[in-house]
């Protein structure tokens, strides 16, 4: 067996099957890497050794007794927004502190039900709203690549940061997320991870804090395709408690991992390409045209030329959702009360002091956006414009089976580096990503190289609603293509 | 269309958040900032076009109306902030 850390998930799986390993030992392991890392990385908002070892425990007698699942003793890292009984779930927010469901996440079900064991649960962007995690309401999570030379902390991308500073420090050997414009595919590609969107409705959302409702996909991280194929099928499925939960089966996709590419129709948008953009990654996209021409694909150009109009109209349809999913959190049946005057004043006081400046900034635009007089500018406008974004795509996917483009217009930047300028800036980050969340279609990054600060950037790849088989096909094209096995160099 | 630190106000009080007096002047430039920037969506053509509310093709399951879960009120007041004999304790609401 190799080193614990540097296995994938298969071959942890693996080794765990074989009797190389037991549950308890590599849950042991893994856990005290969590707690080492914790104060260099701040990536986790729980580490509860004794929640882990029993998860890991109970396991290991399943397997005695014959009865492994797919995920049978794989250590996971789980992102704060997902609801795991008995263990606090806050969102990364001050409002919902101590707070400790009653209740398991449909997902989370899911995973354990395979024989999953949870690490310790990973930090976030406040609520899932931000492109760097500097948002929490326990700190900035650091990122553990840095550019060479240089001791510069920088941002592991958000929301799903803590997830991706701890798997690509070597800990848990898959982690969940959420992406509601780019919170998995952007933090993914900002650590030379494999991140995975799938449709919307794939995987339930039952359980999982609520930002931007008709936005908000689970998925999964890896350190490889097929890693992360085998982690988002089984997290994926229908679940009645979820009304916009996909009723259908869901497909092999880690299979859909061996399946040749040749043939396919792959379209590349010229939208894609930004003032601004470094050369690095224009190159490294033409690079996988090429990998992919290669491999036998055909190349089609194509336009989706509602691209740069997708960010505006998320900033008022998820900010609009947001403000009235965050409602509930009035001081009075759960989370955070600070005691005012009367009633108005209690609320009033809570929900100031409950949450930070980027979730109030977005509560009082989606207010004012769903507010007399202005909703059919704004909120009405934005979900038209929404339409046209969806059919841009329905149009391209007549021409082509997948879409190439790159995942992020920059590499991982450094902390505070972007907090004190004009929020816009920080939501240019998703630029690429957004798109996806607005038209509900699989889309996922992979690691692709490095830039010449030696900072990992990712291509991404898009396909129709619920054809991930495709979308994995071509991730794994890519991945064979690219032989990226860069790690961060350990310093934390 | 733009924001005034009057209508700022007028918000936080919608949105049930007490008023940020410090971050008043910054905030009422940031929601500007935004408002500017969505102004772009002018440019597009939207005659004709439904609204998308979701991506979700299929129309919403039906199901049996019929009680599913429940009688669990101390699971339902674990978390409350004030909870006496099966009740959420709320500040007085009614003069």
């Amino acid at each position: 067996m190799s080193d614990v850390f540097s296995m994938s998930l298969l071959e942890a799986r693996d080794a765990l099957a074989k009797g190389d390993v037991s549950s308890a030992e590599l849950t042991a392991a893994h856990v005290k890497a969590a707690e080492d890392a914790q104060g260099a990385l701040n990536c986790f908002t729980v580490i509860d050794p004794e929640h882990a070892l029993g998860m890991a425990k109970a396991s290991d007698a399943r397997r005695a007794k014959g009865e492994a699942g797919a995920l049978e003793g794989v250590p996971l890292v789980i992102k704060d927004l997902f609801a795991v009984k008995g263990v606090e779930t806050t969102a990364s927010s001050n409002i919902l502190k101590g707070f400790r469901p009653e209740y398991e996440s449909s997902v989370t079900q899911n995973l354990w039900d395979a024989g999953a064991v949870m690490v310790a649960k990973a930090s976030m962007d406040e609520f899932a709203m931000g492109s760097s995690n500097e948002t929490a309401a326990t700190g900035p999570v650091v990122n553990p690549w840095r550019a060479k030379g240089s001791d510069e902390k920088l941002v592991p991308g958000g929301s799903s940061g803590g997830s991706v500073s701890a798997l690509s420090a070597g800990i848990g050997y898959g982690a969940t997320g959420t992406d509601t414009g780019g919170s998995i595919r952007q933090p993914a590609a900002f650590t030379g991870l494999v991140g995975v969107k799938p449709t919307y409705g794939r995987c339930s959302r039952w359980g999982v804090v609520a930002f931007a409702s008709s936005l908000d996909h689970p998925g999964a991280f890896g350190k490889t395709v097929r890693d992360s194929a085998l982690l988002t099928q089984t997290m994926a499925g229908h679940d009645p408690k979820d009304s916009t939960s996909y009723p259908g089966a869901v497909p092999d996709m880690l299979g859909a991992c061996d399946k040749p590419v040749k043939g396919l129709r792959i379209g590349v948008p010229k939208e894609y390409r930004v003032d601004g953009m470094p050369g690095e990654i224009d190159a490294l996209w033409a690079k996988g045209v090429e990998w992919l021409k290669a491999q036998g694909c055909e190349i089609v150009d194509i336009s989706l030329p509602m691209t740069k109009y997708a960010l505006p109209a998320y900033y008022i349809i998820a900010p609009a959702e947001a403000s009235s999913n965050l409602a509930r959190y009035d001081g009075m049946r759960y989370g955070l009360r600070v005691e005012g005057e009367d009633l108005i004043d209690t609320y009033e006081k809570t929900r100031a002091a409950g949450f930070g400046k980027e979730v109030q900034r977005r509560i009082l635009i989606g207010t004012y956006v769903l507010s007399a007089g202005y909703y059919d500018a704004y909120y009405v406008k934005a979900l038209k414009v929404r339409r046209r974004i969806y059919e841009d795509f329905q149009a391209a996917f007549e021409k082509v089976d997948a879409i190439l483009t790159p995942t992020t217009p920059s590499a991982a930047f450094g902390i505070g580096s972007k907090s004190k300028a004009d929020p816009i800036e920080m939501y240019l980050n998703d630029i690429f990503t957004v798109t996806a969340n607005i038209a509900g279609i699989p889309a996922m990054s992979v690691p692709a190289g490095l830039d010449k600060a030696g900072l990992p950037l990712g291509l991404q790849v898009i396909t129709r609603a619920l054809n991930e088989e495709t979308m994995f096909s071509v991730a794994a094209a890519i991945e064979d293509a690219a032989g990226f096995t860069a790690k961060p160099e350990r310093w934390w | 269309m733009s924001v005034t630190e009057d209508d700022v106000r007028r918000i936080a009080r919608l949105a049930r958040i007490a008023e940020p007096k410090d971050r008043l002047t910054q905030l009422t430039g940031e929601l500007n900032g935004i408002l500017d920037w969505v102004e772009m969506l002018n440019e597009v053509d939207v005659e004709g076009a439904e609204p998308m509310t979701t991506p979700v093709i299929s129309p919403l399951p039906m199901r049996e109306d019929q009680v599913t879960d429940g009688e669990i009120p101390e699971k339902v007041l674990k978390n409350a902030p004030k909870a006496e004999e099966g009740f959420f304790v709320v500040p007085k609401s009614v003069e």
